[in-house]
């Protein structure tokens, strides 16, 4: 295919795809340009633009976006380690799993955020806090994805490997991790997104890096474009995860994704 | 030489009746079967009757609650490395490639990635489906499924082969091509199956023996020898043995179902 045809087949799409997205930067360009909101309180995406132009030249959007990452992906790879292991337990044992059902499901409707002084008073105002707030954000959807993947796997599929004299560990690794793993992906995506938003709280409150410290600060020096600018790129952080961990979904659950395309 | 003896097994469960109280259910009751090495055996009966339950219980998946089961003169283990099942539902692992797939009996038993691939490519071209290799099982049909399955077991070389009713979910015409192929693989090697299936034609066209059970409670009725030549061939379905074999079961069954009302369902 050349350039021109790929370009003329994919371009209607993107398009269409941005529409939205182009639609609603254009009225909130307008919207404070005619005075339907005042500028004030609501910077134009141009002005928005220049703000974190001017960050970015002053190293200050780099060292808040850098830091406020460092804090998902270390929150996100214990919630990833723990809800995992914790999945596949309860997940396999149907018993541990029964009597631990209800609590899991009530710690998940726990917010985060209702449970960040708690953890401020047991942790203090420092890093060990604000991983957990991260942490517990993200723990549920990876643990309950996780052990309802384990618990959903096809047991033909176990049966037929214990008749090839399989054993234990190799059922548990090599065939229910294996089934079990779009569910867990599903849930590890899910947290990712969770991380982002947990953030944003844990840097709200007694911070002095990050990008939720730049919003809330940006907000109380009444600089409202660069709190505008903290916003978006808070946005792309969670976009850009997210994407990440579906490039490495994908990468693992290949097979999956050629049954949905496919059939 | 007997590969698996069978004696006075039993087995029941407990259901819930239409009242809610438990109630003690007979699935085997007085089994007794002698399986011999390098025998094609099928077993055949009605819906319930509890052939599957027998099957699972020689595969190590399922207990039994009295009797004996003896393989190779040694009580039954749960785990061996002896066994091989093939699945009316395939039971193909779908992250698997084809060729993956055969390996993993291999992959149980530590053998060397080199090895492994050596022995699955045998197997593959053994089946036909050696240019397949590389596809996932949901890109094959279901014939090509069942084969990929055949191979797995094989591949491990058990001496003992269970296969619960393997070609039940495919189209008629799949069904008797897969007969002829695992006449011409089985005979090739005389290792011991114990086939399951619905189907007197597919029983007396494969096996030397075909075993018959009878339901509620579960043993064995009858065993008919099939003394029809081998090799077998497709032309045999339209032989006046094969039809005089099918004749001969089926005034047996009769007989058996005017004596023995709970005898019936295949009729």
């Amino acid at each position: 295919m050349t350039l021109r045809k790929r370009i003329l087949i994919t371009a209607p799409d993107f398009f269409s795809r941005s529409a939205g997205l182009a639609a609603f930067l254009l009225l909130w360009e307008i919207a404070p340009r005619i005075g339907w909101v005042r500028s004030t309180y609501l910077s134009p995406p141009s002005v928005v633009l220049r703000a974190l132009y001017l960050l970015a030249a002053r190293g200050e959007l780099a060292k808040h976006f850098l830091v406020s990452l460092e804090r998902v992906l270390i929150g996100l790879a214990v919630s990833v380690a723990a809800g995992c292991v914790l999945g596949l337990f309860t997940g396999y044992f149907r018993k541990v799993e029964k009597s631990l059902d209800l609590l899991f499901q009530a710690f998940r409707q726990m917010s985060a955020f209702a449970l960040f002084p708690v953890f401020i008073l047991l942790f203090g105002l420092g890093e060990l806090s604000k991983t957990i707030i991260i942490f517990w954000a993200s723990l549920w959807p990876i643990l309950l994805n996780t052990s309802t993947g384990v618990k959903n796997v096809d047991t033909i599929l176990v049966r037929s490997a214990k008749t090839m004299g399989a054993s234990r560990a190799y059922i548990f690794l090599r065939v229910i991790l294996p089934a079990a793993a779009p569910e867990i992906f599903t849930g590890i995506r899910l947290g990712g997104s969770y991380c982002v938003m947990a953030v944003v709280a844990a840097e709200m409150i007694g911070a002095n890096s990050g990008l939720g410290y730049l919003v809330i600060y940006s907000e109380e020096t009444f600089n409202v474009p660069e709190m505008y600018g903290g916003i978006v790129s808070l946005a792309v952080l969670g976009i850009g995860l997210n994407y990440i961990l579906k490039k490495i979904e994908t990468s693992f659950t290949s097979w999956k994704h050629e049954i949905i395309s496919g059939e | 030489m007997v590969k698996v003896q069978a004696r006075q097994v039993e087995r029941h469960f407990f259901v819930r009746n239409s009242l809610g109280k438990k109630e003690r259910l007979g699935v085997l009751s007085g089994f007794d079967l002698d399986i011999y090495e390098g025998e094609f055996l099928s077993l055949v009966g009605p819906s319930g009757c509890g052939k599957t339950t027998f099957l699972n219980i020689l595969a190590g998946l399922d207990d039994y609650d009295s009797g004996e089961i003896l393989v190779d003169h040694k009580r039954l283990e749960k785990h061996s490395f002896d066994r091989g099942m093939v699945f009316q539902g395939y039971a193909l692992f779908p992250w698997r490639t084809v060729r993956k797939n055969l390996e993993a009996g291999l992959e149980i038993r530590g053998l060397s990635p080199a090895e492994r691939r050596r022995i699955s490519r045998r197997y593959l071209e053994l089946v036909g489906l050696l240019a397949f290799e590389n596809h996932y099982p949901h890109q094959l049909s279901g014939g090509m499924r069942q084969r990929v399955a055949i191979a797995r077991v094989l591949a491990y070389e058990p001496g003992l082969l269970l296969m619960d009713e393997p070609f039940a979910a495919l189209d008629a015409q799949t069904r008797e091509v897969l007969q002829i192929e695992l006449l011409k693989i089985w005979e090739a090697d005389k290792k011991t199956i114990l086939f399951i299936t619905h189907s007197i034609d597919e029983a007396i066209l494969l096996s030397d023996r075909v075993a018959f059970m009878s339901s509620a409670p579960g043993r064995i009725q009858d065993i008919i020898t099939i003394d029809l030549p081998r090799p077998r061939t497709e032309e045999i379905r339209n032989s006046a043995e094969f039809a005089g074999i099918r004749r001969r079961v089926s005034s047996l069954l009769r007989n058996d179902f005017l004596k023995n009302m709970s005898f019936g369902g295949y009729l």
